[in-house]
């Protein structure tokens, strides 16, 4: 599913509302993701999942076709787990035994 | 910096003022979104939303694991996981915003 799809599926489901509104209300849901860990927060929606940002320092790393070294410089990484409810939904409803890890 | 959590709560609160819908209905909008994502998701279908990132569904297969604590081995059963890949705009989003 794309986000064209996204959005044609939502269109479906709330035919009194215009196109353009509905693309809009989709824009501004990933924008506020996005806007949100651009500025270090968490974003935590519960039943489908909780993004992060996970920074990284500097360091040398080494080009393991030919061996230079070179440096890495800093950097911030968005992170995503998924969501209890979600993640049950997946494997069929149930949690699964022995390897549900919090 | 002081860090936040951005909750549905929020998400509505932006759709309520970007779009003009009324606050219920951005709050509902809201959350069928998320439930079409998910829904994609458990059909196994992949979601990929541009300049954002996609999701994906991985199978894992039967592997023998081991209790940490106690060092019993039990089997890990066969299982789906999702995988978010970030776009490379949202990646340089986040570190811009540095």
């Amino acid at each position: 599913m794309t986000k064209s799809e996204l959005i044609q599926r939502l269109a479906e489901r709330n035919p009194h509302l215009y196109l353009r509104d509905i693309e809009k209300i989709v824009e501004t849901v990933f924008d506020e993701i996005t806007g949100a860990l651009a500025r270090g927060d968490r974003v935590e929606l519960r039943g489908f999942g909780a993004f992060s940002v996970k920074s990284r320092d500097a360091r040398t790393g080494r080009n393991p076709r030919t061996g230079e070294t070179v440096k890495v410089d800093a950097k911030r990484l968005p992170f995503f787990k998924t969501g209890k409810a979600l993640r049950e939904r997946l494997n069929g409803g149930t949690p699964q035994g022995g390897s549900e890890y919090q | 910096m002081e860090s936040k959590t951005i909750t549905r709560a929020d998400l509505a609160e932006a759709v309520y003022e970007q779009v003009g819908l009324s606050r219920n209905e951005s709050s509902d909008l809201v959350e069928v979104l998320l439930e079409e994502v998910c829904a994609a998701l458990v059909n196994g279908d992949n979601v990929k939303i541009s300049s954002f990132g996609s999701f994906s569904v991985r199978k894992k297969g039967q592997r023998i694991g081991r209790n940490p604590k106690t060092g019993v081995e039990v089997p890990i059963l066969p299982r789906k996981v999702l995988v978010f890949r970030a776009s490379h705009v949202l990646k340089d989003r986040i570190n811009k915003g540095q």
